[in-house]
């Protein structure tokens, strides 16, 4: 024991395996993604339209069962460059990640902006999809690669300002 | 000490795997129900606590998206344990105790099929030594069996009965997953799983949600018919390492019912939320329970163990009863960590 190095760490390699399985709500926007349709639901208490479709509405606790179709475009109302590199990420450094407020939902879509500089992102500036070549199209988010400037005019921050 | 009932319970039938819905979708009609079962208007719940644990979901936060199912506006006061929600019923309770609130939500969940359940409980053993070994819950069970085996202070015919009387009694339980007339003689004849453990000494893994509404005094009385009285609530715990413990013996719930003052009165039934069937064995020993208490009328956790539900399940079906007139007095336990580590006991009684 006395001429044994003593032992400064361990490595204790962990792994769990688990099998998600897509339910209800979540499955149904996955099927419709994978036919390039987004799909939003309306609450019927408070009318608001949450995209991407998350079966409740947290703000009244009730079922949200009407099924709303958004575009794919949109306005980007904050957003953060990225300098650091991410696996599975398509886009050059920097990039910038966005929340994007599609036409008609009432709460911010998480996307990337690419095709421009990311000095050029600005709050309020507008956006459309860019869907991958429809051949690859799954049930997945991946279908819509990247959001690029749309090139309509900027949208004024008063229309936009309950929606950070 | 403040008077607390429980008012309301319900349930999800358990699966084997949950494939319709998400935790959100199994929770959204269980909270409407106790909510609604309570008579106190939503918005006038005071407190609202939650256990689910992010193993099980094998997603991180994942406990944040059951919220949705609350209709959190305007901002109530919340939390969430990562234990079994018996433990987020101890922590309603307490905050009632404080006066910080007269009423309150408990709720949890789990959709334990996702991942392989055995394996992922071995999370819960030290990260140095049990950890990287593997040892999975089923085989520490089955450590703790033959200990209690080699020690004679049960059988394997024992632990059959256990089982045979858990699935035959499930049968008039219609939220159970797992129920039927299984005859003792054939349960012996079956292979080990694990040995000791039959295939008939472990729980089923199910996927489910319950929800509870506790109140204080006068608004418990003026809401519910017959309210569920929590006489008394304590939890104990044992040394993390299963070495440094007899395993064949259950101090914490000795010490834990002898704090609820669960012997003050004679009890009419007791749900023991004992997966494995020598634990509860050792549950009827550590409690001291006469063979005139009915134990598990719901079937307990070997006809539906939905995991970080099952210990709140065990409160909500005693009081259950206790509302139904059922039963006067009762006893609800709760176990956490690998062969009955951490243990909750909550004496329940009707006026």
């Amino acid at each position: 024991m006395s001429d044994a190095e003593p032992v400064k760490s361990i490595v204790t390699p962990t792994r769990l395996a688990y099998e998600y399985t897509a339910t209800g709500t979540q499955a149904r926007f996955l099927d419709e993604i994978s036919r390039g349709r987004i799909l939003g639901q309306r609450c019927p208490a408070c009318h608001k339209v949450y995209v991407p479709a998350r079966a409740v509405c947290p703000r009244c606790g009730v079922a949200t069962t009407e099924p709303v179709e958004v575009p794919g475009r949109g306005t980007v109302t904050t957003f953060c460059v990225v300098r650091v590199p991410s696996e599975n990420i398509h886009l050059k450094l920097p990039f910038v990640a966005a929340h994007i407020l599609l036409d008609g939902a009432d709460i911010p879509f998480f996307g990337l902006v690419g095709d421009c500089e990311a000095s050029e992102v600005r709050m309020g500036m507008r956006v459309e999809a860019v869907w991958a070549p429809r051949e690859t199209w799954g049930p997945t988010l991946a279908n819509i690669r990247h959001f690029r400037p749309s090139g309509e005019p900027d949208v004024a921050f008063e229309k936009f300002k309950e929606h950070l | 000490m403040r008077e607390v009932a429980v008012v309301s319970f319900a349930q999800t039938p358990y699966v084997r795997r949950e494939r319709g819905r998400s935790e959100v979708e199994m929770l959204l009609p269980v909270i409407g129900q106790a909510i609604e079962r309570s008579g106190i208007p939503k918005s006038e719940i005071g407190f609202t606590c939650s256990g689910s644990s992010d193993y099980i979901a094998g997603q991180a936060f994942a406990f944040v998206s059951a919220v949705d199912a609350l209709g959190a506006w305007p901002p109530i006061s919340e939390s969430h344990v990562e234990m079994d929600g018996a433990w987020a019923l101890y922590e309603a309770w307490v905050k009632i105790q404080c006066g910080h609130a007269d009423s309150a939500l408990v709720f949890a969940f789990g959709r334990a099929s996702m991942g392989t359940l055995p394996e992922t409980l071995t999370m819960q053993l030290d990260p140095y030594t049990l950890q990287p070994l593997g040892v999975d819950a089923v085989s520490l069970a089955a450590l703790q069996a033959r200990a209690l085996l080699d020690a004679g202070l049960c059988t394997e015919r024992d632990m059959a009965e256990v089982a045979m009387r858990s699935r035959r009694d499930a049968k008039r339980n219609a939220f159970a997953q797992l129920k039927g007339d299984y005859e003792v003689a054939k349960i012996l004849s079956e292979p080990h799983l694990i040995s000791p453990l039959r295939k008939h000494d472990c729980p089923p893994i199910s996927d489910g949600a319950a929800a509870v509404v506790i109140a204080a005094g006068d608004l418990a009385r003026s809401k519910c018919r017959r309210p569920a009285w929590i006489r008394g609530i304590d939890h104990r715990i044992e040394p993390h390492q299963p070495g440094f413990r007899d395993l064949t013996v259950s101090p914490s719930t000795t010490l834990a019912a002898h704090k609820a003052g669960a012997a003050s009165a004679p009890l009419d039934l007791a749900e023991l939320h004992a997966p494995f069937t020598h634990q509860e064995l050792i549950l009827r020993r550590a409690l001291a329970l006469p063979a005139a208490v009915r134990i598990n009328p719901s079937g307990g956790p070997l006809a539906a163990n939905p995991m970080m539900a099952a210990g709140l399940v065990r409160i909500g079906e005693a009081a259950q009863r206790i509302h139904d007139r059922d039963a006067g007095r009762a006893l609800a336990h709760a176990t956490q960590g690998h062969c009955l580590q951490q243990n909750l006991v909550c004496v329940l009684e009707g006026e």
